[in-house]
């Protein structure tokens, strides 16, 4: 049995924590690795840092945080955004990174993922999927007949990828080389309305290996739903850890509570 | 007093979040495969990702294989970690098969995973088998972090440490001075530091420490 995870995640500009944020209770709002430290302390099974620094020149940055958290923080952890190449993700890997996570890289150049599945092995490669609904009936309507599609954006939701669909785009990237799904509901991030269950069951049931459920957590039974309902093998929170509304120990007792198995 | 202990670098794999979480407990960590560097610590971690074949043409590259047998024979404390515990048994199927370093007894094959995804990835709880100084202070049924697809099969009275993943299987093993775990207590949070700093403990009461 492997304990279903827990992963809060972190965007990054710069090396520094996205601003605007209100981390709760830390010296330094703006350090991500401060943070890291606060929720592998309280319970938290993995990390996912999102490098959104536009910038190339700043690119170093994500590479120094790497190393800082591997310094400090003694579970795994992912790096996503902007790695491109072998050589982008040997940079994190090296500085103590677990895993890469790739998106619109590997929209645009799908053999990247063979790339780094043959160099580091699939369990180092996560495919990130940012998935938006476009067929069958909107999200808030009851189950029924008619089947839903998601399509496939990149660049942060702006640009939608023509002939993608998300289930189909896991199962190929999978083929190629990826070890592990993050799946982003575009419809549900941000709103606290709780994961697209079934964006996460149809993606979960068709590929062979570990979807991380991401996007609109808002409430603690989100979290077992997704595992639950949703099939995931692990949830992805953000804002409800940051803004100090809960805490990750808090999330895992109410799983625990629920039946899911979790690390206590 | 402090342990000192060695990474050995065979050149597979990220050495880099053992030596941190080494410092954190406190050690003085060296990663090495320099003979005179790696007789001077108290302790020899042999550490590794990927698959052992390679793994083993690597180490007697670079002589460790014999460097590890005579620290061994010194009495000093060695712990493998991931395919570096595979590595000291006798050998593995992985590949074609392949010799491993001995210090162990009993063979290494594929994960009887029936049904599972392969890899195991994850936590896992691990049952231990018996009492143990490497154990000390972390209650049976303690989850540590994962990542392997074959698990060692110990022989004689190695066996430390169980988990669970489709079947059982063993994840720790120790022999006098010799222990291994499958799991990677470098990523493995509380859990995993404590088991490294008493690793070190073992290390620090070595006859090489003395």
């Amino acid at each position: 049995m492997a304990l279903k995870r827990v992963i809060p995640c972190l965007d990054v500009n710069a090396g520094r924590v996205v601003k605007g944020t209100n981390f709760v209770g830390l010296r330094d709002a703006g350090d991500p690795v401060e943070l890291a430290e606060r929720y592998d302390a309280e319970g938290a099974d993995e990390l996912v840092f999102l490098d959104i620094t536009a910038s190339h020149e700043q690119r170093e940055t994500i590479v120094e945080l790497a190393r800082r958290t591997a310094d400090n923080v003694f579970i795994p952890f992912t790096i996503g955004g902007g790695i491109r190449s072998v050589a982008d993700a040997q940079a994190v890997l090296d500085a103590g990174a677990d895993k890469v996570s790739v998106n619109s890289a590997a929209l645009a150049r799908p053999e990247l993922l063979t790339e780094l599945s043959d160099h580091f092995g699939a369990q180092c490669v996560v495919i990130a999927i940012d998935a938006k609904r476009e067929g069958g009936p909107p999200l808030s309507s009851p189950p029924c007949a008619a089947p839903a599609t998601w399509g496939v954006h990149v660049n942060g939701g702006r640009r939608q990828v023509e002939g993608r669909d998300a289930v189909g785009w896991a199962e190929e990237a999978i083929s190629l080389g990826a070890g592990e799904v993050l799946l982003t509901s575009m419809d549900r991030d941000g709103t606290s309305d709780g994961y697209d269950l079934e964006l996460t069951r149809a993606v979960a049931d068709s590929v062979s290996v570990p979807v991380i459920a991401s996007g609109g957590a808002g409430e603690l039974s989100h979290l077992s739903e997704a595992v639950s309902g949703g099939h995931a093998d692990a949830v992805l929170c953000a804002s409800i850890f940051h803004y100090g509304r809960y805490r990750v120990r808090e999330a895992k007792e109410r799983m625990a509570a629920d039946g899911i198995p979790v690390r206590l | 007093m402090s342990a000192r202990i060695a990474i050995l670098d065979y050149g597979m794999g990220n050495l880099r979040s053992a030596e941190k979480a080494l410092e954190h407990v406190g050690v003085t960590a060296r990663i090495s495969r320099d003979p005179v560097e790696v007789q001077a610590a108290d302790g020899v971690i042999l550490p590794g990702v990927g698959a052992m074949p390679r793994a083993m043409e690597r180490i007697r590259e670079h002589g460790l294989d014999e460097l590890i047998a005579e620290r061994r024979g010194a009495g000093v404390p060695i712990l493998g970690i991931c395919l570096g515990l595979q590595l000291l048994f006798e050998s593995t199927s992985e590949f074609g098969g392949s010799d491993g370093l001995g210090l162990l007894e009993g063979p290494v094959g594929e994960l009887e995973a029936e049904g599972l995804k392969v890899p195991h990835i994850g936590w896992s709880p691990v049952r231990w088998e018996r009492e143990s100084r490497l154990t000390e202070g972390l209650p049976s049924g303690t989850p540590f972090y994962f990542v392997h697809s074959f698990a060692p099969r110990p022989g004689g009275e190695a066996l430390l440490g169980t988990a669970e993943y489709g079947s059982r299987f063993a994840c720790a093993a120790e022999r006098e001075n010799v222990f291994g775990v499958q799991f990677h207590p470098e990523k493995s949070s509380s859990a995993g530091l404590r088991l490294l700093a008493n690793f070190a403990g073992i290390c620090a009461k070595s006859p090489a420490a003395a």
